[in-house]
């Protein structure tokens, strides 16, 4: 894409604010020119951008800007959605995700997912974290693993004396963590979550991100978040969206206006809508 | 109301406003009215039991266990029994369990789980909800058709293998609807934390959406069981018979292509002698199918608590 066809929302007229910075370290994710369809309707529109390795990465933007809709690309989750389509490309250190020999399986089993509602298994807790490896044909001590896991979730103490009761009994916090030890237990190179922490209180909220901090140094970790003080406490680069109305005036569509270091977007972002975003005045 | 000097104080206008002054008629209305239908229900299932009972007790008190082990014959009140009706009965319910359960649960999974929303898809749906509203003798004479005489070789003509074939299909859209009704309540945060970890289609399904949605399963197949059990019509097309029924069968994969009778079709046969002495053996076979038919409901109930504790 050339500097003529100036994406919407994007500016690239001067060089020092370079509105689409790139991450530095090494690449998990390159987004180029993504667009993602239901149906005829486009939810979000020629996304570019790359996600770094280890880093924790956020996603912010108001209700219907298709941070979500991004994220369940990362993963194939959207192939669920009968009429979902995507456009463009997600490389995923260097492989094109959408490539048709690409199995959405295999990329689940490296790419992982912590979703909004805590949703764990109607089994016992031990199940639900050995479910993954199991399928996955984990052959090494799965006692030892699900410990493992469960620490890394900060959950382990909590638990370990009724590995077999139900999930379902636990805490709303307790149960985001087991989905995040889950998650873990697959050994997957990203975890994506969405929005992890809206139905958690600030206690359970608190442990959450710590979490994040404590394993960021093995995964590489992007969050969708409504929340601003979350994505400025936990993320190191930062990723704003907002929705555009089309011509009708009906649909909504979601478009990248700015990625930059989170401080910067915090503190000194370049787009006017950025900041009018994260000054809590608009959205 | 008069306004004081004083006025009257905030809290007593709001108390004026907040206590409720209409009497609510049509919601009282409506409330006797669905307890009348409630209780019309209630008063019918009493007196047709209470009269089924009083019938047929007796029998009981005479003959004890010989009545139920009593061979259908329409000659002797004395000797007759429902023996061959039971064990008729369990057979045809093997039947609907093996041919019926399997059948109808893979089609719905498929439909829930794998089919996409195709025209096509929907078009079976709709026609699924229907085929579950088609008469029982329909399915009777397509028994007699398919399972009597196009499969004849197979299963020996009018045989309790026909016959338990013919009540399969009889149940199999009530199966095929509950199961999709149970898969469709598990809910799909389910699904998606499966697909999260890794797991394919066919591992989400089997391992959580499928044990989620048993309970529901079990219920509703379950009573699809007690609907076959009670089924006539169809049966009396496809070979049940109603007379003196010889049991020579020498084996038990003999017998299953042998004659047969079933407990509906004795209640059926017995009604319609003259003989008083039949009434009473009437009702007292109504009592054995009605237990039957109520044990089969309590074992899906104990089933379905047995797998909900399981999580």
């Amino acid at each position: 894409m050339t500097a003529q066809e100036t994406k919407p929302g994007i500016r690239l007229d001067t060089a020092e604010h370079a509105v689409e910075r790139r991450p530095a370290g090494e690449l998990v994710f390159d987004v180029q020119d993504l667009s993602v369809y239901y149906g005829e309707f486009r939810a979000v529109r020629e996304i570019s951008m790359s996600i770094a390795q280890n880093q924790i990465t956020a996603l912010i933007g108001p209700s219907g800007c298709g941070k979500t809709t991004m994220l369940r690309c990362f993963n194939r989750m959207n192939d669920l959605i009968e009429t979902a389509r995507v456009e463009g490309k997600i490389l995923y250190h260097g492989v094109d995700l959408y490539e048709k020999s690409v199995d959405p399986v295999e990329v689940r089993r490296r790419i992982g997912m912590v979703f909004q509602k805590p949703n764990p298994f109607p089994k016992s807790i031990y199940d639900n974290v050995a479910f993954g490896p199991k399928i996955a044909g984990f052959k090494g001590n799965m006692d030892d693993l699900v410990e493992q896991s469960l620490q890394k979730a900060a959950l382990w103490d909590e638990v370990k004396s009724r590995l077999k009761e139900s999930a379902t009994g636990l805490s709303g916090g307790q149960q985001q963590r087991l989905c995040i030890a889950r998650c873990v237990a697959v050994e997957p190179d990203v975890i994506l979550m969405d929005e992890p922490c809206s139905a958690l209180d600030p206690i359970a909220t608190g442990k959450v991100e710590d979490l994040m901090q404590d394993i960021k140094d093995e995964y590489t970790i992007v969050i969708v978040t409504h929340n601003m003080q979350q994505a400025a406490r936990v993320s190191d680069m930062t990723a704003f969206f907002t929705a555009e109305v089309n011509e009708e005036q009906d649909r909504r569509t979601g478009v990248l206006v700015e990625y930059d270091k989170t401080e910067r977007i915090f503190t000194n972002p370049t787009d006017e809508r950025t900041e009018n975003y994260v000054t809590g005045r608009f959205g | 109301m008069a306004i004081a000097a004083r006025g009257p104080s905030t809290a007593d206008v709001v108390r004026q406003h907040l206590q409720g002054r209409r009497i609510d008629y049509k919601g009282a209305l409506f409330q006797a009215a669905i307890l009348v239908a409630l209780l019309l229900s209630l008063v019918i299932l009493f007196v047709l039991i209470s009269q089924v009972v009083r019938g047929g007790i007796e029998v009981f008190q005479e003959r004890g266990f010989d009545f139920l082990r009593g061979r259908l014959t329409v000659v002797s009140a004395s000797i007759a029994g429902v023996g061959q009706g039971i064990a008729g009965s369990l057979l045809l319910m093997a039947f609907v369990v093996l041919a019926a359960f399997p059948a109808g649960i893979g089609a719905a999974v498929y439909l829930q789980e794998y089919a996409p929303d195709t025209k096509l898809n929907r078009f079976v749906n709709v026609n699924i909800r229907n085929l579950a509203g088609v008469p029982s003798i329909v399915y009777g004479i397509l028994g007699l058709v398919i399972f009597v005489q196009v499969l004849g070789p197979l299963t020996g003509g009018k045989t309790v293998m026909a016959g338990g074939l013919t009540l399969a299909v009889l149940v199999l859209p009530i199966v095929i609807l509950t199961t999709m009704e149970a898969l469709r309540a598990v809910p799909g945060s389910i699904r998606e934390a499966g697909f999260g970890v890794g797991a394919t289609r066919w591992e989400v399904i089997r391992s959580h959406v499928l044990p989620a949605a048993a309970p529901g399963i079990l219920t509703g197949t379950v009573l699809s069981i007690s609907r076959a059990i009670g089924e006539t019509a169809p049966l009396l097309l496809v070979g049940a018979t109603t007379g003196l029924l010889a049991t020579g069968g020498s084996g038990f994969f003999e017998s299953l292509r042998g004659g047969y009778t079933a407990l509906p079709v004795i209640v059926y046969r017995w009604t319609s002698l003259p003989n008083e002495d039949f009434r009473a053996l009437t009702s007292a076979a109504i009592i054995v199918l009605l237990l039957l038919t109520l044990s089969t409901n309590a074992i899906a109930i104990i089933l379905r608590n047995r797998y909900e504790r399981k999580w």
